[in-house]
């Protein structure tokens, strides 16, 4: 399980600025903790952020109804990310989608290889509670997409955190049944990582967390490789 | 005359618009008040919701019949730009008919997923002083599922799998299908533009 000795990476508007300043086109603010705790993100922050951010940002933890979404839209996201309370209540989706349209509405799924094939999971914020849903990813994947998703971020935990490129197989699997922008997140650690989600899995954005705050790879070096290799990037 | 409104047409998310003014120094008020709206020197229309919701709760609001007669600038933003045509696809809705012209929903295809998201550069841009010194390589951010084909309200132009209309102007009326509050600097300089029209 690579979720477990979450890192503190320090402040979120020093990183929000830190991100806009060095060209990264969205940035996503996961509060990991907050579904496994029961608690619904804190939107204070929230507000804060989006002072300062020029680019779109997400919102993912805890979003369990619609008031919590529209709390946190209300003060500046542009979407709201949905994991957990999606896999809880599906109904959740639609009614998100309804009320604030499909752009609005992300679902986050964290899809592990399993026997059967690829799993989704719940409350991956803490090891404690993590569990399998019972959920086959590629039928989940599809189904949100009909509740109104629109967007899907795959998560893949088999590579999560340790930085040795995407699982492209899994994100092809996925590319092939999501009519919605799919955003591949989990292991990127280098640049040929990117490059290869892009080209080989032809999602439609990259993800990636820890490479960034660990200043082991530039966001506008990133994008600069990219381009030059013909993948289309903002530059 | 005072300063710049955003009509709050009863949904939800302008605080990221009304951040993005307060980024180039204006304040702005957010507002339905139809006195307040006419005495206005400029005025904002944002999308919230879908385009059948949006018209009814202008509709409601008796802010639809009154648009149509503003003389000073007035911008619509995103599903605010669709709303000036005369119908949407979304919901089947009658819109404000203040622009000729109709929006449909944009159709999924190969590496063209829908909803429309992220950042595209514009094409074919047609002198205008919203669009003044923003070059051809800006990127702007889009999000949205339905569109307007380039016709002759188009100032500039954004490809996606077809050519669709990013920016429209039909006499004080302007409109933009990206998102310029979450559009970095070319956005911030699109409303700087907007704020001295």
């Amino acid at each position: 399980m690579r979720f477990r000795d979450h890192r503190v990476v320090g402040d979120i508007m020093t990183l929000a600025s830190r991100y806009r300043d060095e060209g990264a086109d969205e940035l996503v603010f996961y509060d990991i903790t907050a579904s496994p705790e029961g608690r619904s993100v804190d939107r204070e922050w929230v507000r804060r952020v989006a002072r300062v951010l020029d680019i779109p940002f997400c919102v993912a933890g805890g979003i369990r109804s619609v008031a919590d979404a529209e709390a946190v839209l209300n003060a500046g996201a542009e979407k709201v990310s949905i994991n957990s309370p999606a896999l809880a209540d599906p109904a959740l989706i639609d009614a998100l989608s309804r009320r604030f349209g499909a752009q609005c509405v992300v679902v986050g799924i964290d899809s592990q290889l399993t026997p059967e094939g690829y799993r989704a999971y719940q409350f991956t914020g803490d090891p404690q509670r993590t569990q399998h849903s019972g959920r086959d990813v590629l039928q989940w994947v599809q189904e949100v997409q009909a509740r109104g998703a629109g967007e899907i971020v795959l998560n893949c935990m088999g590579s999560d955190g340790v930085r040795r490129g995407y699982d492209i197989e899994q994100l092809r699997a996925v590319r092939e049944v999501c009519r919605v922008p799919l955003v591949a997140s989990g292991g990127a650690g280098a640049i040929e990582h990117f490059a290869a989600a892009f080209r080989d899995a032809c999602v439609d954005a990259a993800l990636a967390a820890s490479v960034f705050h660990s200043g082991v790879l530039g966001i506008a070096e990133l994008k600069r490789a990219l381009s030059a290799q013909g993948i289309e990037v903002r530059v | 005359m005072s300063g710049t409104i955003i009509i709050d047409s009863g949904g939800a998310n302008l605080a990221s618009l009304q951040f993005a003014f307060e980024r180039l120094g204006e304040s702005v008020r957010v507002s339905a008040d139809a006195g307040e709206i006419a005495s206005a020197e400029r005025i904002v229309l944002p999308g919230v919701g879908s385009a059948a919701d949006a018209m009814q709760r202008l509709q409601r609001s008796g802010l639809a019949a009154q648009l149509a007669t503003l003389t000073q600038p007035v911008l619509g933003i995103c599903l605010g730009m669709q709303l000036l045509f005369e119908h949407s696809a979304e919901g089947d809705a009658p819109c404000l008919g203040i622009i000729p012209g109709t929006v449909r929903r944009l159709e999924a295809r190969t590496a063209r997923p829908v909803p429309h998201m992220g950042w595209n550069r514009l094409g074919a841009l047609r002198p205008d002083p919203l669009l003044a010194g923003l070059a051809p390589e800006a990127y702007f951010y889009f999000v949205h599922s339905y569109a307007v084909a380039v016709g002759p309200p188009t100032l500039a132009s954004v490809e996606y799998g077809e050519s669709l209309s990013a920016v429209v102007r039909h006499n004080n009326f302007w409109g933009v299908q990206f998102h310029p509050e979450r559009s970095a600097s070319s956005g911030a300089r699109l409303l700087q533009n907007f704020l001295t029209l």
